[in-house]
């Protein structure tokens, strides 16, 4: 599995696109510092951007990085190799990638600017970690969807809808039902729906680690009360590595019963 | 060496084997023939393990293929369609199969034998169908395997290299080594191939050598006799 993670890391490491994504994210840093002046408030500008863009740029990258490749994937599945291997060493080959450019691109900048003398250094490093977790979600989610489809144009279709459900649609429906069932106690239901989303966890993590949670009123209180312990916080992390760990279970199932 | 038993694939609705029974003994050119969507390729996948079969036992070189990717080692494989990897360079291809497979220093013999020099440092994406094809050669020929497949080996070759690929398939059969073909180039089969394997609607029509084809169909000449048992089962 090495040796597959080393040529898919290496293959991505010289595309462009890795390139594109490294700039990207530098560029958003050097210019929020210089347009914030304030660390902290930064990170929460950054917060905002992450949290949507990376879900989607992993999605997209993972289904485009699986389309593209099939010609060294079938190169591969014809020499001694498992295909859990195979699988599993591409899917970290992009992901490590898309992790490495998402803390290169912002780490670089705020070193520069002075984060380790500041007090924001855990709450950046806490973004960077949940950016991580992310990339590994989404990257293996969309790994499951281009290998459930041999049709290029539908992949790159649920790929994209998958990722406007969890950002954009789930948030909607959550509100909607929060509204609709407003007379019931509803903040462990909502502690619940925020936990099977790796988005929203992501996000109410950051914002709680940030001390802005007064914002959210009682809701707030209440998700303070647990997010803001080391119970929550372990809790969270361990419902992120499940996020993780079942579309790659998924992978290494799905592949196995593949014909190519 | 190669041991198939009531192999049945189904890719949907379409069933492409039916039941396939075939044995196949050790030394020796075997081609397997058959038209288009015969199933010819998705045999040689299931016996690479690419192709999942829905029943049926496949067992080469003693071991079974299920879930099992060890007896890869023992095999050379030359694929259909040469796509590789657009962006690495020939010379980065080469290594990086020797890395994954083990070293050898055979590839340096068979570079120069199809006169790939000039294009070892370029990128595969830049290169010719022909030149792709070569390079395709110099990868399944330079590891020293028991059992080689060579699924359509002519595509996109100019004659000076097919007369190279013919002598390189008789001395690897010298050696003692099995070698399954598929093509469709008659002449090429005709010259090469001890034994043929025809495949038609997903089962095995016909396995024996080409002058026990030839008397079966009542053809004098190996393309006819072929031609015949398509005439003869589509009309």
């Amino acid at each position: 599995m090495l040796k597959i993670l080393k040529y898919s890391f290496y293959d991505l490491m010289r595309s462009r696109w890795s390139y594109v994504y490294f700039a990207f994210y530098l560029l958003l840093g050097i210019v929020l510092l210089f347009l914030n002046n304030d660390l902290s408030k930064a990170v929460i500008t950054l917060m905002n951007v992450i949290i949507v863009l990376v879900p989607l740029i992993g999605t997209i990258f993972g289904v485009m990085y699986y389309y593209s490749s099939k010609e060294f994937t079938e190169l591969l599945l014809a020499q001694p190799l498992k295909r859990s291997s195979i699988f599993l060493g591409q899917y970290l080959g992009v992901a490590l990638s898309l992790t490495m450019s998402l803390i290169l691109g912002l780490g670089i900048p705020f070193v520069f600017y002075g984060l380790f003398e500041s007090s924001a250094i855990w709450d950046f490093s806490l973004l960077l970690i949940t950016g991580a977790f992310l990339t590994f979600i989404f990257t293996a989610l969309a790994f499951n969807i281009a290998l459930s489809n041999e049709n290029k144009i539908k992949g790159f279709g649920y790929a994209i809808l998958l990722w406007l459900c969890l950002a954009i649609i789930y948030d909607g429906l959550f509100l909607m039902t929060l509204i609709m069932f407003e007379d019931y106690p509803l903040d462990k239901v909502s502690l619940i729906g925020t936990m099977l989303n790796p988005i929203d966890l992501s996000r109410t993590l950051i914002l709680l680690k940030l001390d802005i949670s007064a914002l959210l009123g009682y809701t707030g209180a209440v998700f303070k009360q647990f997010f803001g312990t080391n119970f929550g916080l372990m809790v969270s992390f361990v419902m992120l590595t499940v996020w993780v760990l079942l579309p790659v279970v998924r992978i290494v199932y799905k592949s196995k019963k593949k014909d190519f | 060496m190669v041991s198939i038993q009531n192999l049945h694939k189904r890719f949907g609705k379409n069933q492409v084997l039916k039941g396939v029974d075939l044995s196949i003994n050790d030394g020796g050119i075997f081609a397997v023939l058959g038209p288009n969507g015969s199933g010819k390729t998705t045999l040689i996948k299931s016996l690479l393990g690419m192709v999942i079969p829905n029943k049926g036992n496949i067992t080469v070189l003693g071991e079974n293929v299920k879930k099992n990717s060890n007896y890869r080692h023992q095999i050379d494989y030359l694929p259909q369609i040469a796509n590789f990897p657009s962006n690495l360079k020939v010379k980065e291809l080469i290594r990086m199969i020797k890395d994954l497979r083990g070293n050898t220093t055979e590839d340096l013999r068979l570079i120069k034998l199809f006169k790939l020099e000039p294009f070892l440092d370029k990128k595969l994406g830049n290169l010719s169908g022909g030149t792709k094809q070569k390079v395709n050669l110099v990868l399944t020929f330079m590891f020293d395997c028991p059992l080689i497949i060579l699924d359509e080996p002519t595509t996109g070759l100019d004659p000076i290299s097919l007369i190279r690929l013919k002598d390189l398939i008789q001395a690897e059969k010298a050696k003692g080594k099995t070698i399954l073909i598929t093509s469709h180039i008659m002449s090429f089969v005709e010259e090469v191939s001890d034994e043929i394997v025809f495949l038609l609607e997903g089962q095995i029509y016909f396995k024996g050598s080409i002058s026990a084809l030839k008397t079966k169909t009542n053809q004098p000449n190996f393309e006819h006799a072929i031609a015949s048992i398509l005439t003869d089962n589509h009309a």
